[in-house]
């Protein structure tokens, strides 16, 4: 028996029998024309999608890198050396703000709905369609919001914080979808196991369910984080856009009610000022480098969080 | 575990009846239930309409193993997991009837962490936390408040050594637990729930997914714990049932058929359809 099946020219016999009178017919598919025409287009699509990273890559260098000068790290802006280095900082404040109000509510909210929720509850379809809607929201109209709320409203002007709670408004959606996915992904065997080893739900979702749903939580981080590092049209309206780091030395908590011009903002106002388009090139070769090792940063930080549980 | 102190227990007529006067009546309708380690009394269950369990009196002697069999669907595995409240986690369950523990009604005067902690459970798929050998060990006894690394260090090797494993394993503490292989994994499970020291051992098919082999030392396991733990398994193996336990109740359709000492059980059944079951007539 085994011998018939392991053999490939009676196995091929076996597996065709029953059409044995056509048989080419198992054979063909690969090389009929559609067949080749998809499998064309699948390479096509590929080499399209590599080849606009590429050419994106490759023209931002090209243009970037001979305007990366020292001056362009100066600690002082002026109009002179449009100095990206206070938008440098700014945006890792603004980026560090963002998210420090937006990741405790956000994973919060997600272990509401997933550890504590009633499963399938009305409330929590309501949640998650809210979440969705906010998510679907193009930022200048959070920006719109923001310019309203926050800046006139509660007369925090055009402001470090401001801004930062706008973008923590647009990416908490991101934070709560991408955690709520991770902690439906830890199996309920791990759940089950510790609830009857005598745990509480506290103790069980901080000790066993947050651990395993970390890496996906860390997706979703670094999604806003890139969504706040990248954002402009929501901080045009809400965090203005003067060129200097807000001044946390002198003023201390009051600094952040100064306006302050990230990076991204900075490379609109250069680009559509006109003046200093290679400097323009050259902030975003600056910002995709720090996207870069941000991600680079959150991954490390969560492979180490990982060993030590 | 605020969300459990919180939640009204799921039984009938609660506010009615006195808990103290409840287990004395129990004392005086049964002495053998409130002398037994563990047992239910009247117990029926519900998820949602479907009436899973009708009536169930059983008692489970100290260290001896009690086996659960029956055909799939027959309301052995619900009745295992009403003993440590795990069905309170499954939404629509109710519970009627006592479950007693050392003679004390289980589910009125003990909050559910304490009774998991004394009802331990070993699950039908090995479940080890995704962390190192030593913290799934530790894991209970650090719920519990245990901290000095001492003590620790003490609990988890004596664990382990319970469940046999300590040899096997005691080079690679530090080593993830999810790369041992499925009987090993088993096998820290069991003893993972044996390092909070509990007094009751609940199986639910802990060896359905394992190789023969693993099986065997599983098996012979429960043989050697029963000095010291009382164990209740559920199993679908009538053999199993035949090699380890002391004790068998038999489940159809979520009636108790019979239950009593396993070699009665199986050589001279009281009922027919025990009698057809264990001669593999039908399930």
């Amino acid at each position: 028996m085994t011998w018939y099946v392991s053999n490939p020219a009676t196995l091929r016999k076996v597996t065709l029998g029953p059409a044995s009178d056509d048989s080419g017919r198992f054979e063909a598919p690969a090389h009929t024309t559609s067949a080749l025409a998809l499998r064309g287009l699948v390479y096509v699509a590929a080499f399209v999608v590599m080849m606009a990273f590429l050419l994106i890559m490759g023209y931002v260098l090209a243009n970037g890198l001979p305007a990366l000068t020292p001056d362009l790290f100066a600690w002082e802006y002026t109009s002179a050396n449009v100095s990206l280095m206070p938008a440098l900082v700014n945006t890792l404040l603004m980026a560090f703000l963002s998210l420090l109000l937006a990741v405790p509510i956000g994973v919060g909210a997600a272990i509401y709905l997933v550890e504590y929720a009633k499963r399938g509850s009305r409330f929590v379809a309501l949640v998650r369609m809210t979440a969705e809607t906010l998510q679907g929201i193009p930022s200048i109209i959070y920006g719109l919001f923001g310019l309203l709320f926050f800046v006139s409203m509660l007369h925090w002007g055009l402001s470090l914080l401001s801004g930062a709670c706008t973008l923590a408004i647009m990416v908490l959606p991101i934070v709560m979808r991408t955690s709520e996915e991770a902690l439906l992904a830890v199996p309920d065997s791990y759940r089950q196991g510790s609830f009857g080893l005598g745990a509480g739900r506290l103790r069980t979702v901080l000790r066993c369910v947050l651990p395993s749903a970390l890496p996906g939580i860390t997706g979703g981080v670094i999604l806003s984080l890139g969504r706040c590092v990248g954002e402009v049209a929501a901080l045009i309206f809400t965090a203005g856009s003067i060129a200097a780091i807000p001044d946390f030395a002198g003023q201390g908590i009051f600094a952040l009610f100064d306006s302050a011009r990230t990076l991204a903002v900075h490379m609109y106002v250069l680009a559509s000022e006109g003046f200093h388009i290679q400097e323009a090139y050259a902030t975003a070769l600056v910002l995709l480098v720090l996207v870069a090792l941000l991600n680079a940063g959150a991954s490390a930080l969560t492979k180490r969080l990982r060993k030590d549980n | 575990m605020p969300v459990e102190k919180t939640r009204p227990v799921s039984f009938a007529c609660v506010e009615e009846r006195d808990p103290q006067l409840d287990r004395d009546a129990v004392f005086e309708a049964n002495d053998s239930l409130a002398a037994a380690k563990m047992a239910v009394r009247s117990l029926d269950l519900y998820y949602k309409d479907f009436h899973a369990l009708h009536d169930v009196t059983l008692e489970f002697p100290e260290k001896q193993v009690t086996a659960l069999i029956g055909p799939s669907g027959c309301g052995k595995s619900t009745l295992l997991k009403t003993l440590n409240r795990m069905n309170d986690l499954v939404e629509g369950c109710r519970v009627e009837g006592d479950v007693l523990l050392d003679g004390a009604d289980a589910y009125r005067t003990l909050d559910p962490c304490v009774l998991r902690r004394r009802v331990g459970m070993v699950f039908q798929q090995p479940n080890p936390f995704p962390m190192s050998v030593y913290d799934n060990v530790a894991y209970g006894p650090r719920t519990h408040g245990v901290k000095r690394r001492a003590e620790l260090d003490e609990i988890v090797e004596e664990s382990l050594r319970r469940a046999a494993i300590w040899d096997e394993l005691k080079d690679r503490l530090k080593k993830s637990a999810l790369g041992l292989s499925g009987g090993q994994q088993q096998r820290l499970c069991i003893a993972r729930a044996l390092a909070v020291n509990p007094e009751v051992l609940l199986m639910d098919e802990a060896t359905s997914a394992l190789d023969p082999i693993s099986t065997a030392k599983i098996e012979e396991l429960v043989g050697e714990i029963k000095r010291d733990y009382t164990v209740i398994m559920v199993t679908h193996n009538m053999l199993q049932a035949l090699r380890v336990s002391d004790k068998t109740a038999f489940f159809l359709l979520g009636d108790m058929v019979e239950a009593g000492p396993t070699e009665e059980l199986f050589t001279t059944p009281k009922d027919q359809r025990t009698a057809d079951y264990v001669e593999g007539r039908f399930g």
